[in-house]
């Protein structure tokens, strides 16, 4: 009897152990995953943008005979496909509307009261004769979203209109890769995910300076002055920003958000000496050493400690008594005329000279106003390098309007967006991806349901973001794609993400041992005496059966 | 086995000398662009700006010397050009401020106390237990938690140059931190795939002084990564020389040569990585040093120093301005006397107002368990052996 309770007992304890001792112990290590739209984000992945823009060709009179113009088609498709590296990419759309116009001085009256919409062109094809053009130049680019194209002479009128429209063709798809985006462009937005082999060096240089996609910048005016006992300066950078930076960060708000602030900083001195050029008995610095100025300087100044944006600096330096005036010379030799010079991805420093503002004999410290129009000139100019709305000279023959007060023009602005927003969606992809890679790969990393929204939220603002830009609605399109790096970077960044998990199979053998074997090597035992006592009982009973 | 063996020779001949394998390193194809151009430097190494994540890992006064490792370098990189606001400086003990430091407020890296490298602006980022395995993946993934400052994280991008020196013990594909923790080779490689994949680096160089260092990089398969260690796997990295006024070994070899050799150099010097190579050969160090550059796609002798210990900038000269004519509005300064409000850079009412985690459940671990095993043997043992049969 005893035995047959001791054996129920070994019995009932190995049933617990697995009925319930297993799956407690299987529910309580594993890890918690929510669930993530893996399909989709392979869709994702296989990238295929359209880009379309909109663009508005107007024939003035005097470019088409009167029966060619009943014969001019409404609108005409162009479709450009590009494939980016093989790891296949896009189709470019550009549907034109082809219209006439009597008189092209009213109608470019009308067109600069009113807006186009973002991502649209107009151009305006005048004829061979007109005044409006000078005579060396073919295509003028306005500082709103319109070009004047100038007939070649080989068109006369007479030709059909088929041929026309052929040689039309061309022109205008330069005046679209200067005004709108070119192949280069899009390719170096999508640097990242691309393997771009070694183009010229004016891409190379460009895709280096400019800062990356960011939802935000804070960009900080600094006045170094290492000689307070000789000069008291004064800058009014608070109106100056207000007047000649901010209409350009204004415009620039749906690309980013700016911060800006400004700093004095007193005995900052350059790192380097500079030399003293007798013949014309002014202090140089030349090219080769102006890359080692930036970082003595560098480790003065400070930085909102609250945010992660990109910093941009602009350092205006004041050049000490003993040292002024002081020029900055290129490898020629030759005077810089902006006597400033700009380091990718990081800022521009400018050197303003004051020696015109006293004599030899005056009172030290002498009051100086800086002309905050001057500085600000070319730190407008570094600040558009920088931001990558400036790109490669245009083609011969194209004349291009001067950007106006807020430092940048209609066409640009519609430059950097394009650029941005694909930028920003091959990069959110990129990040999706990766993410869903690495949480497939390494099965013990916990994924809380605050990813999973974030990454569901990130492929939605994907999509929407390839929609618009297929539709050619740039706004919209610029927006999802913010909202997708948002969410993806927010996703990707999470803290709770952090693969500590790594455990080898020796470890994990080396924890689980001590556990369960003291426990598991009792009831193993007793099963098996359990079983060899009823075989021996079944052979005990088989000879009494005979 | 036999297989395997000759295997492992070649695996680590490969890595010694490179060039045997000939095109081994160029063979991947990613993002890059290699101009040898006379005009500029500008195009020759493709980044423009450097960061260097500094860490000693282990506590306690008998290992000063690691400490003393790593300010050395600290020193180096500042001196070269690499400001504090880009340097990640992680010191596990505190060796200047300690008690028994008969010389405090110092560092000496050499004996006879020649050469402070504590110095005065020393700039720690993450000290005493701060430094752990969980903060260092933290900095180099990038994910840390939204109330860092800027001081504490590495905010490199696709075009920075990032140096890494870690100074420790170690062992066989693991390196000890802080005397309970460890983190393995294939933490470190992973980790650094998931910079590759968010673009966190152009290029990177790791250095490792630690014994049986060279297992640290094995693991890697992320490209653009260059490793050296101090010694190979079965080799200890051995320290340099004690001083006996402060009663404990200084430096360790392999770093007490490389900070001699970048003693050298100055922010315009030339030298490639091949010299570096040659630093604290084994008649100086008694280990090996060994170093491993297949994934990296340029030639280590075109990769100058500086690329990694040095902050040289790239610049442009601006050639263009813009012609501003509007005067600036004297009014709307005057309008705007407004007295400057605080900006609120944390969100303190959410931090405050916050509810406390929920902790996970967790099984009770092996103490409790083995406590619960003890009381029922002892149970079993008074009130009847004879229950006990049963089970056993």
């Amino acid at each position: 009897l005893q035995s047959v309770r001791g054996q129920l007992a070994a019995l009932s304890i190995a049933a617990v152990v697995i009925i319930v001792g297993v799956p407690l112990w299987w529910r309580t290590t594993e890890t918690y995953r929510a669930w993530l739209p893996v399909s989709q984000i392979k869709e994702l992945a296989k990238l295929q943008l359209h880009l379309s823009a909109d663009v508005e060709v107007v024939f003035a009179r005097g470019t088409v005979t009167p029966e060619q113009q009943k014969k001019v088609p409404l609108t005409q498709t162009q479709n450009m496909e590009h494939r980016v590296d093989g790891d296949s990419f896009n189709a470019i759309l550009t549907p034109m509307r082809l219209s006439n116009s009597a008189s092209v001085e009213a109608d470019l009256s009308l067109h600069t009261l009113s807006e186009s919409p973002s991502g649209s062109l107009v151009v305006y094809v005048i004829p061979e004769s007109s005044s409006l053009l000078p005579q060396n130049v073919d295509v003028y680019i306005g500082q709103r979203r319109t070009a004047l194209l100038r007939i070649g002479s080989q068109m006369r009128v007479g030709k059909t209109l088929e041929q026309l429209l052929a040689h039309m063709e061309p022109r205008i798809k330069q005046v679209l890769h200067v005004m709108s985006f070119s192949h280069t462009d899009i390719t170096a937005a999508l640097s990242n995910r691309v393997r771009i082999s070694p183009g010229n060096k004016e891409s190379i240089a460009d895709s280096m300076r400019a800062f990356k996609s960011s939802p935000g910048y804070e960009i900080t005016f600094s006045l170094l002055n290492p000689d307070p006992k000789s000069h008291r300066l004064h800058w009014d950078i608070e109106g100056a920003v207000e007047t000649y930076i901010q209409p350009l960060l204004t415009k620039l708000s749906p690309v980013a958000n700016f911060s800006i602030d400004s700093q004095t900083l007193y005995y900052a001195m350059l790192g380097v000496n500079p030399r003293f050029d007798s013949s014309r008995s002014t202090y140089t610095l030349n090219a080769d050493s102006l890359a080692h100025v930036i970082n003595p300087v560098e480790a003065r100044l400070g930085s909102n400690a609250a945010s992660s944006n990109p910093v941009l600096n602009f350092l205006l330096y004041i050049p000490d008594a003993h040292h002024s005036p002081l020029y900055i010379h290129d490898h020629k030799k030759q005077q810089v005329p902006t006597n400033a010079f700009h380091s990718p991805r990081w800022g521009g420093i400018m050197v303003y000279n004051v020696n015109e503002f006293y004599e030899v004999d005056t009172v030290f410290p002498v009051d100086i106003n800086i002309d905050m129009a001057k500085v600000m000139g070319v730190f407008l100019a570094q600040l558009r390098l920088l931001l990558g709305v400036q790109s490669s000279t245009p083609p011969p023959g194209f004349l291009v309007a001067p950007c106006g007060n807020a430092g940048l023009a209609d066409w640009e602005l519609d430059r950097l967006m394009w650029s941005r927003s694909v930028e920003n969606i091959a990069t959110a992809t990129t990040t999706i991806t990766s993410l869903a890679q690495l949480l497939d790969q390494i099965g013990n990393i916990v994924i809380n349901d605050n990813i999973a929204q974030q990454v569901s939220s990130a492929v939605t603002s994907l999509q929407l973001a390839v929609s618009e830009l297929e539709a050619g609605n740039l706004g919209f399109a610029l927006q999802y794609s913010k909202e997708a790096i948002l969410s993806s970077e927010r996703a990707f960044f999470d803290p709770s993400l952090l693969h500590l998990l790594y455990f080898p199979d020796d470890q994990k053998f080396a924890i689980y041992i001590p556990l369960f074997l003291p426990m598991c090597v009792p009831i193993l035992l007793s099963l098996l005496k359990i079983v060899s006592e009823a075989r021996q009982k079944h052979r005990e009973k088989k000879p009494k059966k005979d | 086995m036999y297989f395997l063996l000759v295997y492992m020779y070649i695996k680590n001949h490969v890595y010694m000398f490179p060039d045997l394998l000939g095109c081994h390193g160029k063979c991947r194809r990613y993002l890059f662009c290699c101009f040898q151009d006379r005009a500029g430097q500008f195009f020759s190494s493709g980044h423009t700006n450097n960061w260097a994540v500094l860490v000693c890992t282990s506590r306690f006064w008998f290992n000063y010397r690691h400490v003393a490792n790593t300010l050395s370098v600290y020193r180096s990189v500042k001196r070269l050009g690499i400001p504090d606001s880009h340097i990640v400086l992680m010191l596990a003990d505190d060796m200047a401020c300690n008690h028994r430091n008969p010389k405090p407020a110092t560092v000496f890296s050499h004996k006879n106390m020649e050469l402070n490298v504590y110095g005065d602006d020393v700039e720690v980022d993450y000290r005493g237990y701060e430094v752990t395995v969980e903060n260092f993946l933290r900095i180099l993934t990038g994910r840390l938690p939204p109330s860092t400052p800027r001081s504490k994280r590495l905010l490199s991008d696709d075009r920075s140059n990032i140096l890494i020196y870690l100074t420790g013990h170690g062992g066989n594909g693991f390196l000890k931190f802080q005397d309970s923790e460890e983190i393995s080779n294939v933490e470190l490689a992973d980790a650094f795939e998931q910079m590759w994949q968010k673009r966190r680096y152009n290029e990177l160089l790791f250095i490792i002084d630690t014994c049986q260092g060279a297992s640290m990089y094995e693991r890697f398969y992320s490209p653009n990564l260059m490793a050296l260690a101090s010694s190979q796997v079965g080799e200890d990295s051995l320290s340099h020389q004690p001083d006996l006024a402060i009663g404990v070994h200084l430096m360790d070899r392999y770093t007490f040569y490389l900070l001699e050799f970048l003693e050298d150099i100055h922010p315009a010097s030339k030298t490639n990585m091949n010299d570096l190579f040659k630093v604290c050969p084994k008649s100086q160090c008694v280990s090996t040093p060994g170093h491993r550059t297949d994934l990296f796609l340029r030639d280590p002798g075109s990769v100058l120093i500086t690329d990694f210990f040095g902050s040289v900038r790239k610049v442009e000269l601006t050639m263009e301005t813009i012609n501003l004519t509007d005067p600036i509005d004297a009014e709307s300064g005057e309008l705007q006397k407004e007295m400057h409000t605080y900006a609120d850079q944390l969100p303190v009412s959410e931090i405050i107002h916050q509810k406390p985690k929920q902790k996970d459940w967790h099984p009770p671990d092996g103490f409790i368990l083995g406590l619960w095993t003890l009381i029922l043997l002892v149970f079993f043992q008074t009130y009847g052996v004879k229950h006990l049969k049963h089970i056993f």
